[in-house]
């Protein structure tokens, strides 16, 4: 069954679910806060994971701070660091303001929303243009607007529904030109695209497993040392006193097994995936030529996701072409956020400018370790018909 | 299983199965209809309405229809049955057509059923041309009533369970809606639907079942009704004329209503008041004993017919509202979509903007809206 859906989860990575099995099997009984032999032993493991986490992320094992995964990050980035911004700035200071990219994940975007509309956190949005891109100019006009406010700029490293790539050294390099803290969003770039905490500059960078063969429910806050966000969970503070809970011993080592796969294997996988892409790309534009692509459609990775094809579907409804497709045992995805499961139209091209029925039709076919030349082609034989279907049915008004 | 198309247009190509539509409200009913269309072989999809922009707007917990819980609960019994499902986003037109007529209706002094409205312009018109545009052959419901096949063609008939039969709410159907429609539990007594529910491991097995209307989230229609039409005090007058009382708005009144009449003082003849007629171009509520009440025939207007319009004046049995009995009348289709229905014997507290049914036996013949009541003289609107 064509499974091209990897941009939401994808399968586990052999690599991942050995050192998964083999932890849970062996260091269950050992708490790493422990101070017995059990402890010792599953800290040591959880200590080398963040080790391996480290080197296959270009960062220091004391930036690694692990958390349940991708939403959790951010939303320690977002909140930790805007409380941590206004402490500093005291009383008398003036609000903190966050300065957010529109296309953002909703795990940024609603925790960006939250604390402006809860905790008086001044909230601007970036320009992004019609490819989904935020521009260095215009992030470093933004931040000139405000020279004196405390501001916490996130900027996701890659956009998940269209893929498009942002330009992460030079946005960290005009937002610390003003003094200004940058958090990114890198849960869709890591695996996909080379991803160095170091070289970015990034002060705060979000990652998690299961977007690389990893299990759900891991992932990590990396923060440069002299940053210390406010946290959202108390406790034993296991975590750099920022995060607490006990520590996930398995998922930890599954986490660092499947990033250092992920970094051996990516000029080879990126390629690959560029290829069936770009076939997928082609096939879908012979079929349906009305068909759009949305996002960079330059050839490199450094545009658009090696993984990501993005479509948007004159006069159709995404979720009709999803459920064509879904009858064709077809696995894909609206790449929108849902409602209730009330789709809407997508908040990522409506800021790329696209308008309300562009912006309701649309598919995202995102391919991964697993998908072949055979997914492509069943693409290839489902879309036209489905898209024919799908715009007699129109749009449900 | 008897009652599902096997012929007519709804009917699938020699070798493949039905693809079939469940509409799955996140009820027990629905959620068995469609557990019962995957068990006899169909292509079974699942799909919930949902019917506000704001979810948390429509009644919540249990009860309701239109609820994130609701659509939770249908998503689970379908994820059980092991069929896909989808939410599909019918807010706009539902509120278009069936909260706007509702408003619209109260406001012209009638009392409309929604349910009703609801099958005809969305779960049988919106919901089935996207399904039939999306290739399905027919869309299946939990609703109690029976499709037979007869010989003009397919005929709804009431469902084998009395006490659940919902035919009444599908008189709108014509034969062509008919045609790709499914009530999978129109043989089957409620008790026993809940009874394979719980073999099924489908956990809305106990959900209570939901009453009233399901856009109007604590029930209170005259509040629901206050808060877009506005208070429009008038007076509340007896038959001869004289004030009685007076009222915040003449469409806040249904013919036949006893409560709330707020009349302060007892009738000169002591006998309780209902209300026997509604005027809202005066903006006046006429009530008198009951005895006023008493209808003798009416005119339907907006008549649909299961299949041909029956020709001239013939003997049917009529209903007048959800859980009604049916009574025998003579019935005879004018021009227009009109008809005339006079009782064997005098009806009480007939509202306009309900629906009359008419029954041949079991067989639901067709549907109107009461546009005007006939006493045992003049003609009241």
């Amino acid at each position: 069954m064509p499974y091209l859906d990897h941009a939401a989860t994808t399968p586990i990575h052999p690599d991942a679910l050995a050192a998964l099995t083999a932890h849970l099997a062996t260091d269950a009984t050992g708490n790493p806060s422990s101070l017995h032999a059990s402890g010792r032993r599953a800290r040591r493991v959880v200590e080398e994971s963040r080790e391996s986490l480290a080197a296959s992320l270009g960062a220091r094992p004391s930036e690694i701070v692990l958390t349940g995964g991708g939403t959790e990050s951010d939303n320690l980035a977002l909140k930790g660091l805007y409380w941590s911004l206004r402490a500093q700035a005291g009383p008398d200071g003036p609000a903190p303001r966050l300065l957010v990219n529109p296309t953002e994940h909703h795990a940024v975007l609603d925790t960006a929303v939250w604390l402006a509309e809860h905790e008086g956190a001044r909230l601007d949005w970036l320009p992004v243009d019609r490819l989904g891109r935020v521009s260095p100019e215009e992030l470093d006009a933004a931040l000139a607007a405000a020279p004196d406010v405390p501001t916490l700029v996130s900027v996701m490293w890659a956009n998940n529904e269209v893929g498009t790539v942002n330009p992460v050294r030079e946005l960290v390099a005009a937002a610390h030109r003003h003094g200004a803290l940058v958090h990114s969003d890198a849960v869709q770039a890591l695996g996909q695209l080379p991803v160095s905490f170091a070289e970015s500059g990034l002060d705060a960078m979000t990652v998690t497993a299961h977007k690389i063969g990893g299990p759900v429910g891991t992932g990590a806050l990396l923060l440069t040392r002299e940053l210390a966000p406010v946290p959202l969970l108390h406790g034993g503070g296991q975590e750099r006193d920022v995060r607490s809970g006990t520590l996930d011993t398995a998922g930890a080592a599954a986490f660092a097994a499947a990033a250092a796969a992920a970094v051996r294997e990516l000029p080879e996988h990126a390629a690959r995936l560029t290829a069936l892409r770009d076939e997928l790309i082609a096939a879908v534009a012979k079929e349906v030529p009305e068909a759009v692509l949305t996002g960079d459609p330059g050839p490199g990775p450094e545009g658009r996701l090696p993984g990501n094809a993005h479509f948007a579907f004159p006069g159709c409804e995404g979720d009709s072409l999803l459920l064509l497709l879904d009858a064709q045992g077809i696995e894909c995805s609206t790449g929108s956020a849902c409602t209730a499961g009330i789709a809407q139209p997508s908040h990522v091209l409506l800021a790329m400018g696209y308008e309300p029925e562009e912006a309701r039709g649309t598919l995202r076919f995102s391919l991964g370790r697993t998908s072949t030349s055979e997914d492509v082609a069943a693409v290839a034989a489902a879309i036209g018909p489905a898209v024919e279907r799908a715009r007699t049915a129109g749009l449900s008004r | 299983m008897t009652n599902f198309p096997a012929s007519a247009s709804g009917a699938a190509p020699e070798g493949r199965p039905l693809r079939v539509l469940a509409a799955m409200s996140g009820g027990v009913d629905s959620a068995v209809a469609a557990a019962r269309a995957a068990a006899a072989g169909h292509d079974v999809t699942g799909v919930h309405l949902a019917l506000s922009a704001n979810p948390q707007s429509f009644r919540s917990g249990a009860r309701g229809c239109c609820t994130l819980e609701d659509s939770r609960d249908a998503r689970r019994a379908a994820d059980v049955i092991g069929i896909p499902f989808y939410v599909w986003d019918l807010s706009e037109r539902f509120r278009e057509d069936v909260v706007e007529d509702f408003y619209a209706e109260y406001a012209a002094g009638r009392t409309p059923n929604p349910c009703l409205r609801c099958n005809e312009k969305i779960k049988f018109s919106a919901l089935l041309d996207k399904a039939l545009a999306l290739g399905f052959d027919a869309v299946a419901t939990g609703h109690y009533a029976r499709i037979l096949d007869g010989p003009g063609g397919r005929e709804l008939h009431r469902a084998v369970d009395p006490g659940k039969d919902q035919s009444y709410v599908l008189g709108v159907l014509t034969a062509d809606q008919l045609a790709h429609a499914m009530f999978p539990l129109g043989d089957t007594p409620k008790a026993q639907v809940r009874e394979e529910a719980e073999r099924l491991d489908l956990a809305v097995a106990r959900k209570p079942d939901s009453h009233d209307i399901c856009f109007i989230a604590d029930g209170d229609t005259q509040g629901f009704l206050a808060r877009r039409l506005g208070e429009r005090p008038g007076e509340i007058v007896d038959a001869d004329g004289n004030r009685v009382g007076e009222h915040d708005g003449a469409y806040g009144f249904t013919v036949g209503q006893r409560k709330g009449l707020r009349l302060g003082h007892p009738a000169p003849d002591g006998k309780p008041r209902y209300v026997l007629d509604v005027s809202v171009v005066d903006n006046r509520v006429t009530v008198g004993p009951a005895d006023g009440l008493d209808i003798h025939g009416l005119t339907g207007i907006r008549a649909r017919w299961c299949g041909t319009p029956p020709e001239g004046s013939g003997r049917f049995h009529a209903q007048l509202r959800a859980h009604g009995e049916p009574v025998p009348v003579t019935a005879e289709v004018a021009g227009g979509g009109t008809v005339r229905v006079d009782f064997d014997a005098p009806v009480r507290g007939i509202a306009p903007g309900q629906a009359v049914v008419l029954y041949d036996g079991t067989r639901v013949v067709g549907s109107a809206t009461i546009d005007a009541t006939r006493r045992a003289a003049a003609v009241t609107r």
